[in-house]
């Protein structure tokens, strides 16, 4: 019970009760947290601030937008101001406005001296938010560290990406890319070629002449430096979407 | 801190089925417009004096016999004792009378045929030749109006039952005169018409039905058939409210709300505890405005008010104990519901809510004593006829009796499919 009480989590589904208003929501909420009178609701006016929804506290959540829903999803895991709060994939199929405030609270909760967990699928996210990483693939850690930790794996690479239009057959340009020195890997997805390579830069030159004897239009090419998703194409072979 | 949270979570779920309208409808409102109707089509809003709930049943009378019988028939029927009760119309034409009941213009018609006295009591002219000749009364009922044509049926059955009564025992008088010689043969039919008169002005003097019951005090306590229907009612729809409460277990076990109350500081027991308090005080919150509506809008006369609340407390804790269990053995929304609804209906036939099961073989009310429904109707019928809280003392232990039982049933079911754990 003595843990229960430190931790504050945010379920990935909405947990929470639609005929309820976001006022009493949060109020029967924090009373399973144990609070009660006066602190009951301070903290319900202050969380109803937190989120941005103290104009609309009265409403019933089934009247309100996605976006609203998780953030009174994500007050109820702050009512009783939790030394830990776990976040599973707070901003899942919400408007970009809505996930950008996610982002923000997260941070200002977290300069506030709140640890916090969070699940997400997103690696901008992760790399916005985390001191330390931990990638998870088919149910097992396979990194954890500092961000720059994690990068440090990958430091000496580079990602080239191919994009293709939907009407051309990348394959035999995957066959020819073995071939080409500085090729350290290849993974392909719809449409788009991923490249690790040492250096990006160095490798436009054959790739696109090899693709030009292919005959093979190249729509575009992105090149990124070591980054998280870059660590995850490293580790396990695949991009993220797969 | 414990009890405070069982019923924060109890108080919680009855906000949310008294703000889901949906839910309203069937526990109070339907329940409330079936009552309505029931009592409609019993005349209970017809507003007759009477409260029996039947009134002013519409009767054609058509008298053929010349005899004192036919003529203490129609006495009778038109007596004060059932003026409220019967409109009789006496006529001359049995085909016009005919024509009322198949035109839905009267509940029934009494055909007296010519000679019936005389069938009955032998007359000193006639002799006991007559004595042979069966001549019946023909009874025609409106199907449409079973109910006024049946009360009219038993009114007249009574009134026939009294006659043979009458016609047995001056047989048996004279017979037993006859054979111990305190009559000879030729006074036998002279004390026979003489009995005959005697029983004529038996039959025919006073009704034989009244609607009064008497009381254990002794005093008499008119009988309401709103008295019936609306606990019937309730009753039924106490199941829907159950049933609505256990399947919010199942979906806050969906939703994710369950798991979450018990990732909280929050136990189990006190989820669950606080979960059964919410059905429970729901149930007793709807029954008490039925109560209420009915006694105010109505005034119906439910019972003694202590005796009403004992049982009404009892009933709802038994149909929790079956919302519990429902919950506990079905998985899904959509079982609860389906399964739910059909238990809701099948208690209310069998828990008499839509007709009287005393008329109905023994086994059936032998299984409907499994509904809380056909306990709380023998209760309340019990306290409508003026009984108290000693009389209604056995369904009240049988109710409470049987929701424990639920309740250990369901939570041990609930322990081992693991729904409250986390």
């Amino acid at each position: 019970m003595a843990v229960k009480k430190c931790i504050g989590i945010v379920p990935q589904e909405l947990a929470l009760y639609e005929d309820l208003t976001a006022q009493e929501n949060l109020s029967f909420w924090g009373q399973m947290y144990g609070l009660s009178g006066r602190e009951l609701t301070t903290r319900t006016d202050e969380v109803l601030e937190q989120i941005g929804l103290k104009d609309k506290a009265k409403q019933r959540i089934k009247t309100y937008s996605g976006g609203m829903k998780r953030r009174v999803n994500i007050g109820v895991g702050l009512l009783h101001r939790p030394r830990l709060l776990f976040m599973d994939e707070p901003t899942v199929g919400i408007d970009p406005q809505s996930r950008r405030a996610i982002l923000d609270s997260v941070k200002e909760l977290n300069r506030q001296g709140m640890t916090v967990l969070y699940t997400t699928h997103y690696m901008e996210e992760a790399q916005e938010l985390s001191h330390r990483v931990g990638i998870i693939d088919h149910g097992e850690l396979i990194a954890l560290g500092t961000q720059s930790e994690l990068t440090h794996q990958v430091q000496e690479t580079d990602t080239l990406i191919l994009h293709f239009s939907e009407y051309e057959d990348p394959q035999p340009l995957i066959n020819a890319l073995q071939g080409i020195t500085g090729v350290q890997r290849v993974v392909s997805t719809n449409h788009e070629i991923s490249i690790v390579t040492p250096s990006a830069e160095k490798l436009i030159a054959p790739v696109v002449s090899q693709a030009d004897r292919l005959g093979i239009k190249i729509y575009s090419i992105d090149i990124r430096e070591p980054n998280l998703e870059a660590v995850f194409l490293h580790l396990t072979g695949r991009a993220l979407r797969d | 801190m414990a009890m405070r949270k069982i019923f924060q979570v109890a108080w919680k779920d009855i906000r949310l089925i008294f703000r889901d309208r949906s839910a309203l409808t069937l526990m109070l409102l339907a329940p409330f417009v079936l009552t309505i109707g029931m009592g409609a089509i019993t005349g209970r809003f017809s507003g007759s004096s009477t409260s029996s709930g039947v009134s002013d049943i519409p009767l054609v009378i058509v008298n053929d016999d010349s005899g004192q019988l036919g003529s203490a028939l129609v006495e009778m029927l038109q007596s004060e004792d059932l003026d409220a009760l019967l409109n009789p119309l006496v006529m001359t034409d049995l085909a016009a009378a005919r024509v009322m009941v198949d035109n839905d213009n009267t509940a029934a018609a009494i055909y007296i045929p010519p000679d019936f006295t005389a069938s009955i009591i032998p007359s000193s002219q006639l002799g006991a030749a007559t004595q042979e000749k069966v001549v019946q009364i023909e009874f025609y009922a409106n199907p449409t109006r079973p109910t006024s044509a049946g009360i009219v049926r038993t009114i007249l059955e009574q009134f026939l039952s009294q006659v043979e009564i009458g016609r047995i025992s001056g047989e048996v008088t004279v017979t037993q005169l006859l054979a111990n010689g305190y009559i000879n043969p030729e006074q036998a039919v002279a004390v026979g018409s003489s009995i005959g008169q005697q029983m004529v002005q038996s039959s025919g003097s006073t009704s034989s039905i009244k609607l009064i019951n008497v009381t254990e005090g002794g005093g008499p306590v008119e009988f309401d058939t709103l008295a019936y229907i609306a606990p019937g009612m309730a009753l039924m729809f106490l199941m829907y409210t159950v049933t609505y409460g256990g399947l919010s277990l199942i979906k806050e076990n969906r939703q994710g709300t369950l798991a979450r109350m018990l990732i909280s500081p929050t136990t189990s027991t006190q989820v669950l505890s606080g979960k059964v308090i919410g059905i429970f005080l729901t149930a007793v919150a709807q029954l008490l405005i039925l109560i209420g509506g009915t006694s105010l809008l109505f005034g119906l006369k439910w019972g003694d008010p202590l005796a009403v609340l004992a049982l009404l407390f009892a009933a709802a804790f038994a149909a929790t104990g079956w919302g519990m269990v429902i919950a506990a053995f079905l998985k899904t929304p959509g079982q609860v519901g389906s399964i739910g609804s059909a238990l809701m209906l099948i208690f209310g036939l069998l828990g008499g809510s839509f007709f009287d099961i005393s008329s109905l073989p023994g086994w059936v009310k032998t299984i409907s004593k499994i509904s809380p429904n056909a306990w709380g109707m023998e209760g309340f019928l019990d306290l409508a006829h003026g009984g108290s809280i000693v009389s209604v003392r056995t369904p009240v232990f049988a109710l409470l009796s049987m929701g424990a039982v639920l309740f250990c049933a369901a939570a041990f079911w609930i322990s081992r499919r693991g729904l409250a754990r986390k």
